[in-house]
């Protein structure tokens, strides 16, 4: 329960700090490297969705398998 | 359920934290428009799955995008499992997808609905999921949520019918920590409720027959909750290659602990070509309720033997190569790609017996294992 609560203030506190400014470490211009298509987690969504399904059928473990969304700065 | 209450609080939590942000001045990003045509093969245990897989997204004005999948798994099964306790037999898988986006700022909302149909399941799943690029867009945070509906039923018996009820809660962080390595961590809380085993399965129990066992249904609990911790990184290499890992840690109130590591090396070759490798291990307990051989019928108040609730292990070894091209008589197709990727998988069961080999004692028949052969070919045009 103590973990639990811990949890929840530590990922409420990174909710709302979303609304206030912080300076990037890694500035845009320098994500070069990280906007290059071979950084991307998950290049082809309809072979990986694919995978996802073999191995879920097979094994007892589901879930968690992978990002989504960006943070790579691409844009 | 402790958990599953907590994961609630959480998204709730932090679905109203992400709302009464105020819209950022900066714009976020939609994926671009593409399309994927996809021949899909395995052949494993006994079991040929095939088919087509297709996945169409547009975006509108920068903000919308949809998206239409379409799914079959054609079945031929004369599986361990179908061998020993029933007949080998045909069916046809069918699912359907449609998706749609909302850019607002850097905030993207999207909302989906998929059916699954085959002749003994209709599986319904919606699900609704926000994301947000903040601190500098070095971080994504993504909420997502789904419901899923499904019915169950059994060939052969018309009086069958049960339902399956399914939540599944997740959030997903992606960090960028250098100019060249990303960090993600996931969470993934699923709860389901109904008829959670297959209707067709049987545990075997030691008897006085000649063979020494005979056969009953399986009998799951009507209740399952997991839950999945998954971290990755992604590496870009001193020359133009990435590496990643993967690690996930999953446990449910079934008593199965899994552990899935995975390591892949993606290496571009001049400007078209695209080659990929990747390694993969997973783990696993068996459920508290499984056994290869129980004692005497109706042992207990659950019984499992169906193979994916035993201790086992996998082993993939897995290549692609892709290669980009240009489509002359297609002007509006910017770029297109084939892709051929092919998997060896290596399925081990530490307490499942092949039941196949006959004449010793009920018990002490071979492990059963299996080796899988899975082959993806796709064709993608963005445009």
């Amino acid at each position: 329960m103590t973990l639990s609560r811990a949890l929840f203030a530590l990922l409420a506190a990174l909710a709302f700090s979303g609304c206030s400014h912080i300076e990037p470490w890694v500035k845009p211009y320098e994500r070069e490297n990280l906007a290059d298509p071979i950084m991307a987690w998950d290049r082809d969504p309809v072979s990986t969705s694919y995978m996802l399904h073999v191995y879920e059928s097979r094994e007892g473990a589901r879930g968690a398998a992978g990002a989504t969304g960006g943070g790579c700065g691409c844009n | 359920m402790q958990l599953t209450r907590t994961a609630r609080a959480i998204a709730a939590a932090l679905a109203a934290a992400w709302l009464l942000c105020p819209a950022p001045s900066v714009a976020g990003v939609l994926a671009d428009d593409r399309a994927d045509v996809m021949f899909h093969y395995y052949d494993g245990g006994g079991v040929t799955i095939d088919g087509p897989s297709v996945l169409v997204r547009k975006k509108f004005a920068e903000k919308y995008a949809v998206n239409a999948s379409y799914y079959v798994d054609m079945v031929s099964s004369a599986s361990i499992d179908v061998i020993t306790t029933a007949s080998p037999y045909k069916e046809e898988r069918t699912q359907y997808g449609l998706g749609f986006e909302y850019l607002r700022g850097k905030v993207t909302y999207a909302a989906s609905f998929s059916n699954s149909k085959e002749n003994d399941y209709d599986a319904d799943t919606a699900s609704f999921s926000i994301s947000q690029d903040m601190f500098g867009d070095l971080t994504t945070v993504a909420l997502s949520f789904s419901r899923g509906k499904d019915d169950v039923t059994r060939r052969g018996d018309p009086l069958f019918a049960e339902k399956v009820d399914r939540h599944i809660y997740g959030i997903d962080v992606s960090q960028i920590v250098t100019k060249k390595l990303i960090l993600a961590a996931s969470w993934e809380t699923t709860t389901e409720e109904g008829f959670l085993n297959n209707p067709y399965r049987r545990v075997r129990f030691a008897d006085n027959s000649p063979r020494g066992y005979d056969y009953e249904f399986e009998r799951y609990p009507h209740t399952r909750t997991g839950n999945a911790i998954g971290l990755r990184g992604r590496y870009y290499l001193p020359y133009r290659a990435a590496l990643q890992g993967d690690y996930r840690w999953y446990n449910d109130t079934w008593g199965i602990t899994g552990n899935t590591f995975e390591v892949s090396y993606t290496q571009p070759i001049g400007d078209r070509l695209m080659f990929d490798a990747h390694l993969r291990y997973y783990m696993q307990n068996a459920a508290d309720f499984y056994s290869d051989l129980f004692p005497r019928q109706n042992f207990q108040n659950f019984l499992a033997r169906d193979k994916e609730t035993s201790t086992m292990n996998s082993q993939t070894l897995g290549f692609g190569i892709g290669y980009e091209f240009h489509v002359p008589w297609a002007p509006f197709i910017q770029k297109a790609e084939v892709n051929l990727k092919y998997d060896f998988i290596r399925f081990n069961y530490d307490d499942f017996r092949d039941l196949r080999v006959t004449g010793v004692p009920a018990g002490t028949e071979p492990l059963y294992g299996f080796d899988a052969n899975v082959i993806r070919l796709f064709f993608s045009g963005w445009f």
